[in-house]
């Protein structure tokens, strides 16, 4: 035993132990991430629960998901205020989504198993994802128009429910149709008004006065006016549709017998998850998660897709990557190629390299004031001053935003580089030049594009880690609800001023500052596997160059 | 070479080569791009280096205003327009535009002048209100303005400069005028009527308009009344109430007095150097509570800095000193001597406190002028500006500039830049006396809704959270990275190696944010709630682990020999799992058996505070975040030790674990030290797990089960908010510049020592 512990076998297995704690860790980690990011998008039977009070003796019947169970010490169960029996030490609680927060006031309950009756799955309970106040869950009684009841659901229910869904399908169409103009028509004449209005304003700046300006702005004017009739004639459009999409609504019977009347305005989407097999469970699964990646976020993002947020991620790298690539690479090409190789250099490459180990927050403290509040504001006084005061360049925005992270990834794409260009052998550098070619020849002809997976590696490695930066990005730009995507339609196209969303930033968001947790939770774990499968992969392509390109030149310098 | 070139195209005569002037400007060309080529990537590396070292420039160039102290720099002067006749100046004040100055004289005349020309812009007396004569004169704090006249006949007239302001033509027009807030006549405050002949008058800003006034008659009483005003919502008529109290008398005489907002507190200043503190908190059984002594020489200047709780009170000698109430254990207060100012080179002639700051100006009998901050104790700016002696200074409302009266009547308007007056190297990093506390204390509290909030500004919570969530981080990470890196590096059959190493590395590219809201979301409630899975996962954990090897050995060899060496961390997977399992599993029967069915509850019950995001959470989730950079540096070190070095040691009988202790880790140890530099510099500098998983409450103490406030989550969480510029905005900017330095510093060690153990390594 004694020779067992000085040979140090012992300390071998503890060290190995130590390798296996940190594998099951990550393992672990992602597992769970993966595991309750899929859950979220599974459509779940709804159970019906009846619940005995122990105090009171009443009944009460319950209908919902169950989210999760928890099992707890009765201590901590009384601690927390709940009367727990005497006889019993552990209990077991479930989390129940049970919606309808307009009229229960809280979506999610805590309940104790004792006084639970059998879980029941009735079918033909309704799930109805609404644009506000969350879920709904209930029985369908009868459609109305106009208060009037069309159809009822006793008559013939599988009619019935097709009615429900080409009313809902109507009512979609209705809302994108509302949605093109209020954004897309309403919004360009908003643009052209307020464009209208710099117009003029810029005029005063440059000095016109009298007869000048009067005959300058009176084409603004006309202008003016013309818009403004298009939008009236649109206001009237949307007061129509609103009026009709309001028209019908769905009477439903929630679980304790009230009867609740819903506009099918409200209405997103009806599913029957106890009516659905595994077939049409898969394909509503699928469907959810489509509409997660594609749709915009509701209910301060706490229900809806993350689309914009995943634009705004990509965008924003894709800007930083055009700015972070040539600076990077020609750096790095003077450090390796023309820099006299002494001990400035050394000390210059050193700290190159060490700003990869600066804080990211840092970075955010410098883009604020140097970019933002510097380079900004002086760009707004040139070029923007009509404008002002409200700032153009001068406040947070997708540019800024970029510009920081490119300066972040700068070291990354610069160290990269440079072991892409230090791994290519002399021989070829000294070929190219016994040949006559210049320096710069044997570069752009030669070196550099033998190095072209090293750079590419540092840009993913790059990409990879802007995508998941958080901490400075709440600084430079980005914001937890952006009204328009950083592309669209609109001259010029990009528009490198505006503020833009972003994914890391939505799960700080949505986790943290959302007023209901609960019902944010399941939506921050898909967030966050999209982001953790977004810099994996890259993360996986980077690795995989690199080893490809390190077995390319092994063989090629052989 | 052409030539040759030439005849192998096998046509010698016909030269296919371009004309040599051809050639000569293609040359040209070709030499023109290689040095554009040249010129652009220099100065496009030169441009990258510097914009790099621009962050340090900048973030530097952002905090050196802090260290500036004051300047004062003279605007204008003139001659005080006010006429012989009309009084001798009492109290001077200047407008919020800094355009206009008022002066109070003591018979009542009230004068609006130009603060550059002294032009008179209005000018009224209050006898066309009242007949009796002024025999005293005091104003309560600049913020609001307000000024009494206590008369001859034991009235006080309630008075409040009132500005109009206009713009026509964008320009501002501002038109001044007196208002008597407290209506157009004046207030009984002596019942007997005697003549007031020192008063003091402050105003309440909290809830309805009120104001109180005590005054020191010529028969030696101290008499109260207190003032309130209802404006009816229909007439717009004032109807006034008053209340008046008679006070107990102080063993000395008199000199001046102060009362604060909550007329609460009155101090008063006798002739002989004493203060004495009257306590009015139930006003008709007023009591003096004791007198301090402030100096043997004579007490020349008192006044409150704004917010009414601390006195700064002025000598004879120049000295300046700064007085608050203290409470001690029995919730007594007394009056302290909190700190001292630099002296000034005679007798302090007049106060005046900035408005919406804790800082003053002071002017002495000698021509100086000294410009003080309360919180930092700086003085920042202190020199003979004047030939004579200045009875009177204002403050600007905006601190940005001062009025002199000198006595030979003239007013000087100065122009001053203060900014940063509340920063100093002791305001930062030692204790400081704060208003309101019983002693010196550190903390961090940088803005309230109140202009008469004193902004606390002490980096050592900030430093002391940061340490203490790197602290627990390392301390979780630093075994498991090395140790994990030691066997990848030495011990691991090669294959494993493949999938273990990438698998971990990738844990460095996992966004921490996600980490901090698995800390924050699902660890912390977890922890809470199987506290006893965790101290039992520590602990057991490692001797399962031994119980396990044990096991191994002793199992029959040729059992044993099925799963050569270099598997043991494959074999301890189940291990690991089944234990964590049954850690929370067993976890809640813990609770019940001996911690009365809550740990939590037990811990708090035995005087340890419990925050369900705490460092424990932080020490795992930032510890997470650390170990693949630990990990991977750590594991390049051991395994690229020289194998001929492992090699003769395994030759001469040693084990291999006795070769890793004797020649491994002491090669490898400091490219391990490097790895633990740039790990610990990572959890010093990182955001977001701590702003997630920590309450973000700036505290300063290691308790493992409370949350503390880090540098980068404070600026991450305080910087969108400040004012650009502010003194808050470049203390930030400050605590950027310190993470910055140090995690440089932390980086620079790490890689020169690695630098140099590759070139040892080389030489091996």
């Amino acid at each position: 035993m004694k020779n067992w512990f000085k040979s140090g076998a012992p300390w071998i297995w503890l060290t190995g132990g130590a390798v296996t704690l940190s594998v099951v860790m990550v393992v672990g980690l992602l597992g769970l991430i993966a595991v309750r990011g899929f859950s979220h998008f599974w459509p779940a039977d709804v159970a019906i629960i009846e619940i005995n009070e122990p105090e009171t003796g009443a009944t009460s019947r319950l209908m919902g998901e169950i989210v999760r169970t928890e099992g707890m010490t009765a201590a901590a169960a009384r601690e927390a205020g709940n009367t727990v029996p005497e006889d019993r030490e552990l209990v077991k609680r479930y989390l129940i989504k049970q919606g309808n927060r307009d009229q229960f006031g809280t979506d999610f309950v805590w309940r104790f198993e004792f006084g639970m009756s059998e879980f029941e799955y009735t079918e033909g309970v309704y799930v109805i994802e609404r644009r506000e106040w969350g879920n709904f869950y209930g029985f369908p009684t009868a459609i109305e128009i106009d208060g009037e009841t069309q159809q009822t659901l006793a008559d013939n229910p599988e009619d019935f429910h097709e009615a429900v869904q080409s009313a809902v399908d109507t009512s979609v169409e209705y809302h994108h149709r509302i949605r093109n103009i209020e954004r897309g028509e309403i919004g360009r004449i908003n643009n052209e008004i307020e464009s209208l209005r710099l117009q003029e304003r810029q005029f005063q700046l440059d000095g016109l006065e009298g007869e000048a300006l009067e005959q300058a702005t009176a084409a603004l004017d006309v202008r003016r006016a013309e818009l403004e009739a298009e939008y009236l004639e649109l206001r009237n459009e949307l007061d129509a549709l609103y009026e009709d999409m309001h028209r019908n609504t769905l009477r439903m019977q929630m679980v304790d017998g009230a009867e609740v009347p819903i506009h099918f305005a409200d209405i997103v989407s009806i599913t029957m998850p106890n009516d659905m097999n595994a077939l049409q469970k898969w394909g509503e699964y699928f469907h959810r998660v489509w509409v997660f990646l594609t749709a915009e976020p509701r209910e301060a993002n706490t229900e809806g897709g993350i689309f914009p947020a995943i634009f705004g991620t990509i965008t924003m790298v894709f800007v930083m990557s055009i700015l972070v690539t040539p600076f990077g690479v020609l750096a790095a090409i003077y450090l390796r190629e023309y820099a006299k190789q002494g001990p400035i250099t050394k000390m210059v490459r050193i700290s190159v390299y060490n700003l990869a180990g600066v804080p990211s927050i840092v970075f955010g403290v410098f883009g604020l004031g140097f970019f933002i509040y510097f380079l900004g504001g002086n760009i707004d006084r040139i070029f923007y001053e009509a404008a002002l005061p409200s700032p153009t360049f001068g406040t947070p925005g997708l540019f800024w935003a970029s510009l920081t992270l490119a300066l972040l990834t700068l070291p990354v794409v610069i160290v990269s580089t440079e072991e892409g260009l230090a791994r290519i052998p002399s021989t070829i550098r000294q070929g190219s030049l016994a040949l006559g070619a210049t320096k710069s020849e044997t570069l752009w002809r030669v070196v550099v594009p033998l190095a072209t997976p090293g750079m590419m590696t540092g840009l993913i490695l790059a990409i990879a880690r802007a995508a998941g930066e958080v901490a400075p990005l709440m600084l430079v730009g980005v914001v937890k609800l952006a009204p328009t995507l950083p592309i669209d339609g609109e001259f010029p196209f990009i528009h490198l001023e505006r503020k833009i969303m972003h994914l890391g930033f939505h799960i700080f968001d949505v986790g943290f500052q959302s007023p209901n947790v609960e019902a944010a939770r399941p939506l921050v774990y898909a967030t966050a596997l999209t982001l953790v499968a977004l810099i994996i992969i890259l993360n996986i392509s980077a690795i995989s160059i690199r080893n490809h390109l390190r077995e390319k030149y092994r063989s090629d310098s052989d | 070479m052409t030539e040759s070139v030439a005849s192998a195209t096998g046509k010698p005569n016909e030269s296919r080569l371009p004309s040599s002037e051809l050639r000569a400007k293609r040359r040209r060309v070709r030499m023109f791009k290689d040095k554009v080529s040249k010129v652009g990537i220099t100065s496009a590396g030169y441009g990258v280096v510097f914009s790099l070292a621009l962050i340090f420039i900048y973030l530097f160039y952002e905090v050196m205003p802090i260290l500036k102290g004051a300047d004062v720099e003279q605007q204008a002067s003139f001659e005080l327009p006010v006429a012989a006749e009309q009084g001798n100046l009492e109290h001077l004040i200047m407008e919020r535009y800094q355009e206009m100055g008022v002066a109070f004289t003591d018979q009542g005349q009230i004068t609006f002048f130009d603060a550059f020309s002294g032009a008179v812009e209005h000018s009224e007396s209050i006898s066309d209100i009242t007949d009796a004569h002024v025999s005293s004169f005091a104003h309560g704090e600049n913020l609001g303005g307000l000024v009494g006249f206590g008369l001859d006949n034991g009235e006080v007239l309630f008075a409040k400069p009132d500005y109009e302001l206009n713009f026509p033509n964008d320009q501002r027009e501002i038109t001044p005028s007196v208002a008597y807030p407290y209506g157009n006549s004046s207030v009984v405050l002596d019942p007997q009527g005697a003549a007031i002949e020192l008063l003091t008058v402050q105003e309440s800003t909290r809830g309805r308009a009120q104001a109180m006034a005590v005054g020191y008659t010529a028969d030696q009483r101290f008499v109260a009344a207190r003032v309130s005003t209802r404006e009816n919502l229909f007439t717009g008529q004032l109807t006034s109430q008053v209340s008046r109290f008679e006070l107990p008398g102080i063993p000395g005489t008199p000199k001046s007095m102060i009362i604060d907002k909550s007329f609460r507190n009155l101090f008063v200043a006798d002739t002989d150097g004493h203060i004495h503190y009257i306590d009015l908190s139930s006003p008709n059984a007023a009591r003096w509570v004791e007198s301090v002594n402030v100096t043997n020489d004579d007490i020349t200047a008192m006044e409150f800095l704004v917010g009414s709780v601390s006195v700064i009170v002025g000598t004879s000698e120049g000295e300046l000193s700064q007085w608050f109430l203290v409470r001690d254990e029995d919730n007594n207060y007394s009056l302290e001597r909190i700190r001292d100012f630099d002296q000034h080179a005679g007798a302090i002639t007049s106060i005046s406190a900035e408005y919406t700051r804790k800082g003053f100006v002071a002017t002495d009998a000698t021509g100086g002028v000294g410009l003080h901050y309360g919180t930092s104790s700086r003085t920042l700016f202190l020199d003979q500006i004047a030939e004579n002696t200045l009875p009177h200074v204002a403050m600007s409302p905006v601190d940005k500039a001062i009025f002199t009266l000198g006595s030979d009547g003239l007013v000087t308007n100065y122009s001053v830049w203060n900014e940063h007056p509340q920063l100093s190297f002791k305001a930062l990093w030692n204790k400081v006396w704060y208003e309101g506390r019983a002693e010196p204390q550190y903390v961090w509290q940088s803005s309230s809704a109140s202009d008469e909030f004193e902004s606390k500004f002490s980096l050592i919570p900030l430093s002391i959270g940061t340490l203490k969530a790197a602290f627990f981080a390392m301390l979780f990470a630093m075994p498991l990275g090395i140790m994990a890196a030691i066997y990848t590096a030495y011990f691991m059959t090669p294959k494993l190696r493949g999938v273990v190493k990438p698998t971990i590395e990738i844990m460095e590219a996992l966004p921490t944010v996600i980490l901090g809201f698995l800390a924050g979301l699902w660890l912390a409630p977890f922890m809470e709630s199987n506290l006893p899975a965790v101290f039992t996962t520590l602990i057991g954990l490692p001797i399962m682990m031994l119980l396990m090897a044990f096991a191994w050995k002793s199992l029959p060899e040729n059992l044993r020999n099925r799963v050569p060496a270099g598997w043991e961390a494959a074999l301890l997977v189940p291990i690991v799992l089944l234990f964590g399992t049954f850690a929370v599993v067993a976890s809640p029967y813990m609770e019940v058996l001996f911690f009365d069915g809550s740990m939590r509850q037990w811990l708090t019950d035995n005087g340890i505070t419990y925050d369900q995001r705490n460092a424990l959470v932080v020490g795992v989730a930032m510890g997470f975040a650390v170990i693949p950079t630990i990990y991977s540096i750590a594991e390049d070190a051991v395994f690229n030790v020289p194998k001929h070095l492992t090699q003769g040691s395994l030759a001469l009988g040693a084990t291999p674990w006795q070769t890793m202790m004797g020649v491994v880790l002491p090669t490898a140890s400091p490219g391990i030290f490097s790895a633990l530099m740039i790990g610990f510099g990572r959890a010093v500098g990182e955001t977001m797990i701590v702003l997630m998983a920590t309450g973000n409450s700036p505290i300063v103490n290691f308790n493992i089960f409370e949350g503390m406030r880090t540098l980068s989550a404070n600026i991450a969480v305080e910087l969108p908010e400040t004012a650009v510029g502010s003194s808050h905005f470049r203390i930030l900017f400050l605590a950027a510049l310190v993470l910055f330095t140090f995690t440089f510093i932390l980086n620079t060690i790490a890689e020169v020592v690695r630098q140099r153990l590759r070139a040892r390594y080389s030489s091996l």
